[in-house]
């Protein structure tokens, strides 16, 4: 048996009746780290030592049967989690050396649980892309391949591309990521595995470096959905030192999964059919509208009227917020620092030479947006576009209990297909920005290959809070796609 | 008479508006756990939000919100059950996050008032346009290196009020008397100390002019002035170069300047070309702050008696003119002072004895009324009855204060040591009053010819040879009685 080929569920349970060590497991995922990091570079930073340290405690708790519900599991972390002692990055230059004296609060949980961190994953330069190719430290390479072009370097979706590919290619069971604009679902769909945007409010974004406060949005990363239910379980819960989290209790996730969808309203919302898709996410879709309706559920159109507005919305109030919460990266106290003649030049130096392109274009946008003169015609009127497009996700939740989407217009494609132009590299983002808009709770769900082979993803979108009957659904679509396909890359495949 | 700048052409008119940053009294910060005492060493109160570390986010202090509340409240306002925090965009090395969080759109607290007391008695009302919370800077300090800036964050995030009126002051005097004013209030509330040396409370003033009877013309904001002479001083400075640049027919230009308090002017310190574009925006990491009704009914309720109801009940309790009783209210501490004195004795000779001789002695001790280990209500009360009992008389009370001033000692034991009882043995004073007479034979004959006002003087002798401590009542009538 391939240790690194067990899930979450699976692997707690060995765990627990000792088929296995927390040390061995962690072991085997080191080991594939190893193998076949070098090329992926997912992890930005392993953090062995510490990992079979945690791995050694979980044993111990799990001999005195006092272990924690993810003792023993070992994670990657998305590098835009503070993790105490360890380096953090935001795969920007302008944090280069920074080690935070302080631990994110959904780590601290994890921690808490009994997890085990095997390092700190790639992504977008603080979260700002959807390719993980905009990252300092280099780009992330898809583990999945065509079928007819294999010697092509996929992306694997950003910006959570570092933990989509860490655990699709077998180098962690589960993973953390954001998503701000479908930084979590994008690549999980790309990369062929389960990802979770929670409701906004419910994970804690203290610790968690900001790219858009009011967008961003911790969740959980794994192959499949319970797996991530579980993660959630332990991600999720107020926090005080959050004035955005909200007390609610957490349910216990992972139970929906076998919760039944019969008499459930499935939406399907009328404007994500956008013209260009492809002909086979189409047909996902209605495969995935069928495989509801096998279970019970029945189908309904609804309408998102404002859905259209949802990207350039979006692209106001991401980068608005994102010019201000980046100003602080200023060389006066981490990070970076260039010297400069005076304070100014100290400033330029260092944010010149700290900050990617895409960061900078966003810093610019933003400003302009929030500009004497321009911010009611910009910021203003996104913010009541904002609360449109809130209010036609209300209206629809009236009617139906989940809408069922496509998570991306494409599969994952190649380095420098889309790079160069970023409205074509924004537009990726079209069908997970009006939830992140909304705040509300969606996951994406691995349903299919295209005709290059490549993993497609279908998302559903539930109410606020509402978390339960989207992973109860989403349950129903992984049983019925029983999505068994495998990257070409992955601990153990004979192709490395 | 209202305030009026002599033009060479007629008079000019003032309109002053302030704006007051007044920090708040509060254990630990606006949104962050650090503690805000003063004069600690640099950077020692710094929290990772303060110093706006990656990922850090703000939380508020509802104890600095109830402080802001109960201030609105002493200023007869409207507080807002639903306000909102705003971030203020800019950089400077000394702002860690690159943006201050205030409240810009909605404040917590709306319009108010605010009573000043003229010179000649009569009052007027300044209006209060609003009070919101926002967050301190840091401090840089350039002359510690001789190329380097230190930056101490110790006041970085600290809460403060701002506190706007409206352009309603006409005069210097109007605006000094505004800011004692609400110096007053604030410290009675306990929600600022008002200490403007050490920065707690800090004025910005909008100044302008006009004729009389004219709609208002450009105003210039002369910024942080950190004292209430020099706010009188800055308004007078600013409004006579104002009226000299109209009077020259050029145009005030809109601006930012300072005042110089050694050269008593005040200088360009940025145009309005050159102001910064804050980029205001709601703070996302924090949702509207929404009061609940019967919480700020229970801050009310707790209110303390405010200075102005203080003096009228002052001057109807204990009979006391507006002066005096204005001065007792000007800080809490010197009226409950008062009151204890009051309690059982004559309040009028409380009050004389209080803010005469007493208040000098202080002020040579750079003591006050609220601690002074030699002054306690015990002891001027000690003082007092022995005044009222006829132990001393006003006279030898003036010896017993120099005296306790110098040794620190209480007033019976200074009375004791130096053996200056009254005398009120009418065979001694009868002695004395035969001695004085039997040697100013000439001057007697004088006041019996009709220059009564040698009256005094013959009083003087009698209280002179018996060393200050004749009764002078007595001393009085033994010699109208042998005079007669």
């Amino acid at each position: 048996m391939n240790l690194t080929d067990l899930g979450l569920g699976p692997a707690r349970r060995a765990l627990g009746r000792r088929e296995f060590s927390a040390r061995e497991l962690t072991l085997a995922h080191l080991a594939a780290i190893e193998a076949l990091n070098p090329r992926l570079n997912a992890f930005l930073l392993v953090t062995a030592g510490e990992a079979l340290a945690a791995a050694e405690a979980a044993d111990a708790a799990l001999a005195r049967g006092e272990a924690g519900p993810l003792a023993g599991i070992p994670l990657a972390i998305k590098d835009i989690f503070c993790t105490k002692g360890v380096r953090t990055t935001a795969a920007s230059r302008i944090l280069e050396p920074f080690v935070p004296p302080y631990e994110s609060t959904v780590t601290a949980n994890l921690r808490r649980d009994g997890a085990i961190f095997l390092g700190k994953t790639n992504l977008d330069e603080f979260a700002m892309g959807s390719s993980t190719t905009n990252s300092a430290y280099g780009s992330t390479e898809n583990p999945w391949k065509r079928r007819q072009d294999p010697a092509a370097r996929l992306v694997p979706g950003g910006s959570s591309g570092g933990s989509a590919a860490a655990v699709a290619a077998r180098l962690a069971i589960g993973a953390t990521g954001t998503d701000t604009g479908g930084s979590i679902r994008q690549p999980a769909s790309f990369c062929g595995i389960t990802g979770i945007k929670p409701t906004y409010g419910r994970c804690s974004r203290y610790g968690v470096i900001a790219f858009a406060s009011s967008l961003d949005h911790p969740g959980p990363m794994a192959r499949s959905v319970e797996d991530c239910a579980i993660l959630l379980c332990s991600m999720a819960g107020h926090d005080p030192l959050d004035s955005t989290s909200v007390e609610v209790p957490v349910p216990d996730y992972a139970a929906a999964c076998n919760q039944s969808i019969r008499g459930l309203r499935i939406g399907v919302p009328r404007e994500y059919r956008v013209d260009g898709m492809p002909a086979e996410i189409e047909e996902m879709w209605r495969s995935g509208l069928a495989w509801l309706e096998d279970a019970g559920a029945t189908v309904h159109d609804v309408s998102l009227p404002h859905t259209k507005y949802g990207l350039p919305t979006y692209y106001i109030v991401a980068p608005a917020e994102a010019s201000s919460n980046l100003a602080r990266y200023d060389g006066v106290r981490y990070g970076l620092r260039v010297p400069g003649e005076d304070l100014i030049d100290l400033y330029e130096e260092t944010r010149g030479a700290g900050f990617g392109a895409e960061v900078k274009r966003r810093i610019l946008i933003g400003t302009y947006v929030l500009s004497a003169g321009y911010y009611d015609a910009y910021y203003l009127k996104a913010q009541k576009i904002r609360a449109l497009i809130l209010k036609d996700f209300t209206d629809a939740f009236a009617q139906v209990d989940a809408l069922l989407a496509p998570t991306a217009p494409s599969a994952a494609f190649a380095e420098g297909e889309k790079t160069e132009d970023p409205v074509t590299m924004y537009l990726n983002d079209v069908f997970t920005v009006p939830a992140d808009l909304a705040g509300v709770p969606a996951i994406s769900v691995p349903a299919g290959l295209d005709a290059d082979g490549l993993p497609l993803g279908l998302q559903v979108i539930g109410r606020p809070f509402g978390e339960e009957t989207m992973i109860a659904v989403a349950a129903q679509l992984e049983r019925a796609a029983s999505f068994t396909a495998l990257p070409a890359l992955r601990a153990g495949s004979p192709t490395i | 008479m209202s305030y009026h700048i002599e033009g060479r052409d007629g008079p000019w008119e003032i309109v002053v508006g302030m704006e007051v940053h007044a920090q708040i009294i509060s254990n630990a910060k606006l949104f962050s756990g650090a503690a805000t005492a003063f004069g600690a060493p640099p950077n020692s109160q710094v929290s990772l939000v303060d110093a706006a570390f990656p990922g850090m986010l703000p939380v508020i202090n509802s104890e600095c919100v109830a402080q802001a509340v109960l201030s609105g409240l002493g200023l007869n306002a409207a507080i807002n059950l639903r306000s909102r925090f705003d971030r203020k965009n800019y950089f400077y090395a000394d702002l860690p996050a690159g943006y201050q969080i205030s409240q810009y759109q909605e404040p917590l607290v709306g319009k108010g008032a605010l009573s000043i007391e003229l010179a000649d008695g009569s009052s007027r009302e300044i209006g209060i346009t609003r009070l919101h919370l926002e967050q301190d800077a840091g401090k840089s300090l350039h002359d510690q290196h001789p190329s380097k800036s230190y930056i101490d964050l110790n006041r970085a995030g600290v809460a403060l009020m701002e506190i706007v009126s409206e352009p309603d002051i006409r005069s210097p005097e109007e605006a000094g008397l505004y800011l004692r004013k609400l110096r007053t209030i604030l410290r009675y509330l306990g929600t600022c100390d008002g200490n403007m040396e050490e920065g707690a409370l800090r004025a910005d003033v909008n100044v302008s002019v006009r004729r009389p009877g004219e709609g208002l013309r450009t105003r210039c904001e002369v910024k942080n002035v950190n004292s209430v002479r020099f706010v009188m001083q800055a308004i007078e400075a600013e409004a006579h170069r104002q009226v000299e640049v109209w009077e020259a027919g050029n145009e005030v230009l809109q601006e930012t300047r300072l005042f110089d308090p050694a050269r008593g002017a005040t200088r360009s310190m940025r145009s309005k070309e050159e102001a910064h574009d804050y980029r205001y925006f709601p703070d996302p990491d924090l949702v509207p702050l929404t009061l609940d009704p019967a919480w700020i009914e229970e801050l009310r309720s707790a209110l303390p008696e405010l200075p102005d109801a203080k003096k009228a009940r002052f001057m109807a309790e204990y009979g006391l003119s507006a002066y005096d009783a204005s001065q007792l209210v000007a800080e809490a501490p010197t009226a409950d002072y008062f009151e204890t004195l009051a309690r059982g004795r004559r309040a009028k000779a409380v009050a004389n004895l209080m803010l005469g001789d007493i208040q000098a002695a202080l002020n040579r001790l750079g003591q006050s009324f609220a601690a002074t280990p030699t002054f306690t209500s015990e002891a001027v009360g000690a003082l007092l009855d022995m005044i009222e009992d006829g132990t001393i008389n006003g006279r030898i009370a003036k010896e017993v204060i120099e005296e306790m001033e110098a040794s620190g000692e209480g007033p019976r034991a200074v009375v004791a040591r130096k053996g200056l009882c009254q005398v009120t043995d009418t065979a001694a004073i009868e002695e004395a009053v035969t001695a004085v007479l039997a040697r100013e034979s000439a001057r007697v004959a004088e006041y019996r010819a009709g220059k009564e006002k040698l009256f005094g003087y013959f009083v003087g002798q009698v209280m002179k040879a018996m060393g200050g401590k004749g009764n002078p009542l007595l001393v009085n009538e033994t010699l109208k009685k042998r005079l007669a």
